[in-house]
């Protein structure tokens, strides 16, 4: 063992330059497939925070029945009692009610469907930064008749700040509802179906709307990392009671959105499958060189009486030892690469319009952040170091099929 | 006592394309503690005879008992085991391994073995000794000349304690003063320690230290010759 040691470890300082290749070029394999992998996650876990961070939250409570049919009728009461279940709860920053309907408006001749919101304007702009989409106006109060409506139903009732907007609906259990409210602002959301429809009242306005005192649709889970999800989730489920509430996470909220990034990331699993493609060429290359390199020392070892199985341990060792460094070096690399994306995401508004435009479109920030997380270091140290065995089985194949007159003759 | 016996040896390369006949049955004995050259022009077959006997190449059809075993009949596997515990070779081009020192190279056959560390590192003092370089026992192969590294050869080709030993055209890239000193260690350790020495060559010095000459030519022995 100590001599195949021995030899394994001079056999790798003879060619300087071929050791220095195959590094290399296992180093870089490990380093583009953990930064590429990286920026996926991180681009993808920044989107989704986007998109629950706009709206929908990491998790909701209802009403039992509310997520399946959800309509004015489902309602949950809304009480102090939750005040205390977000204390007890780690990582809960906070329940955010919200009062969700739909009304027709009305300014001048224009009529519009429109979606009503009753909110706590100030847990509101907590979980969703509701005030940074202010474009004219003001942000709301809890204790004001006014609401704030979206840009793009301002211009399709030709609705100004300060004009008085009139709704209508049937509000709880088959109730009238009616009533006229000042526009204290106007609202830009990036998707343009909200942008068309979202209207906020606050949340004892719309109870008085909708005629359903103390009563809410919906409560949503504020928290305060997403890897926190999870134990939040369970451990609210273990304190609601199953016969009275639903707790509701956010794949089950917006499949959607989990769809598009399971499609986004089989795009990615079949980059990534070039590039492992690639990088296997590269070190099988070197391998190659190697190999040929070699052969007449093959030769003589299989005729001076080395067996093929030792012999091919011997280069099987190289190629480990070769592996092991580049992969090494590839993630001590790799990790201040996607700490510093990490915190420094790409910053794509300096980028084309168009592209700027995508990103405000579908609501989300423009920049590209990396994900820091040890599994994708992992997962990809072993996929590359498993290259390498694979590839070094060539390498085996052709000792066994040594023919030493054949090899010294060359 | 009979170390070697070939009986009707054929080698036929691209036997279904132009067959070239290399060995045209090849009948040859050679006895424990011969001193043997084999002669011949370029082509005669020398070297092929040689990987033959040796187990290095597979003849086309004959026999070739070493010891009593008939290698022709035997595993891959076996033959490499056989090679390392009864032969010896010493290659035109030396063929040490450059990566390990004079004497790794002549301990590494031994460690091959699984022989113990204190057994090989003092046969290894003894063997290079024996060829005269045991000063030149941590250089590597590309450190040390060229009669040097056949020196080197020789003691690797002796470690394993061989029954006989195949040289290659020993001689052909040594200068007269090494082909000398080499020829002197070897006929050294054939008189002294009864070792059994087989050379393929065209060097005149090698066939007048000869005991015996055998003479190929076009595949067939044309004349043997006990001096």
């Amino acid at each position: 063992m100590q001599m195949m040691i021995l030899l394994a470890w001079r056999n790798i300082w003879r060619n300087k330059r071929r050791t220095a290749i195959t590094i290399s070029s296992i180093f870089f394999a490990v380093l583009f497939s953990i930064f590429m992998l990286a920026l996926q996650n991180g681009s993808w876990g920044r989107m989704i925070d986007n998109a629950l961070s706009s709206y929908f939250g990491y998790g909701q409570i209802h009403k039992k029945g509310y997520y399946d049919d959800p309509g004015i009728n489902t309602l949950m009461e809304y009480t102090s009692d939750w005040k205390g279940k977000s204390k007890n709860i780690e990582h809960l920053k906070d329940f955010v009610p919200r009062l969700e309907s739909f009304a027709m408006a009305s300014y001048g001749n224009q009529t519009k469907g429109v979606m009503i919101n009753g909110i706590d304007p100030k847990k509101e702009n907590a979980l969703t930064k509701l005030s940074g989409k202010i474009t004219e106006g003001k942000y709301l109060e809890l204790n004001d008749t006014a609401v704030m409506i979206a840009e793009g139903l301002a211009s399709q009732l030709k609705i100004g700040v300060g004009d008085t907007i009139v709704f209508i609906s049937q509000g709880y259990h088959g109730v009238n509802s009616a009533g006229k409210y000042t526009v204290k602002g106007l609202l830009h959301f990036g998707p343009p179906d909200l942008n068309k429809m979202m209207v906020y009242m606050p949340l004892p306005e719309a109870q008085q709307f909708f005629g359903c005192e103390n009563l809410i649709s919906t409560l949503i889970i504020d928290i305060d990392d997403r890897s926190n999800l999870p134990g939040i989730i369970k451990k609210l489920k273990s304190q609601v009671e199953p016969d009275l509430h639903e707790v509701i996470e956010w794949e089950q909220l917006v499949p959607n959105l989990l769809a598009a990034k399971q499609a986004k990331l089989n795009g990615v699993y079949i980059f990534m499958l070039i590039l492992y493609t690639i990088i296997s060429f590269g070190i099988f290359g070197t391998i190659l060189m190697m190999i040929k390199e070699r052969s007449y020392e093959f030769g003589i070892l299989i005729g001076i009486g080395m067996k093929r199985k030792l012999l091919s341990m011997v280069v099987m060792l190289e190629i480990i030892l070769l592996g092991m460094a580049g992969v090494f070096a590839g993630v001590i690399a790799a990790i201040p690469l996607v700490n510093y994306f990490r915190v420094n995401p790409i910053d794509m508004s300096h980028m084309e319009k168009g592209l700027d435009n995508m990103f405000d479109q579908y609501g989300f920030e423009p920049v590209l952040p990396t994900a820091f997380d040890i599994s994708t270091f992992v997962s990809q140290a072993i996929i590359v170091f498993v290259i390498c065995l694979l590839l070094a089985t060539f390498a085996v194949w052709k000792i066994y099929h040594v023919k030493p007159v054949e090899s010294m003759k060359n | 006592m009979t170390v070697i016996e070939t009986k009707g040896i054929t080698k036929v390369y691209n036997p279904k394309k132009v067959p070239v006949h290399a060995l045209r049955g090849v009948d040859l004995t050679i006895r424990k503690g011969e001193f043997t050259a084999i002669v011949g022009p370029s082509g005669s077959g020398k070297t092929t005879l040689l990987n033959i006997i040796g187990g290095l190449d597979q003849a086309s059809s004959g026999v070739v008992i070493v010891d009593g075993v008939d290698i022709t009949r035997i595993s891959d596997n076996k033959l490499i085991d056989f090679r390392k515990e009864k032969i010896g070779f010493v290659f035109q081009a030396y063929n040490l391994i450059p990566v390990l020192t004079a004497a790794e190279n002549v301990e590494f056959i031994m460690l091959l073995q699984g022989i113990s560390k204190d057994k090989r590192q003092k046969r290894v003092v003894e063997l290079l000794k024996s060829v005269g370089i045991e000063d030149q026992a941590d250089k590597r192969p590309s450190k040390l000349s060229g009669g040097q590294q056949q020196r080197v050869a020789v003691a690797r080709a002796l470690a394993s304690k061989p029954s006989f030993v195949l040289a290659d055209e020993p001689t052909a890239n040594l200068d007269s003063k090494s082909t000398a000193q080499l020829l002197d260690i070897m006929a050294k350790l054939n008189q002294e320690e009864g070792m059994t020495f087989i050379f393929s060559t065209h060097d005149q010095r090698v066939i007048d230290r000869a005991r015996r000459v055998v003479t190929l030519e076009d595949g067939m022995i044309i004349s043997d010759v006990t001096r």
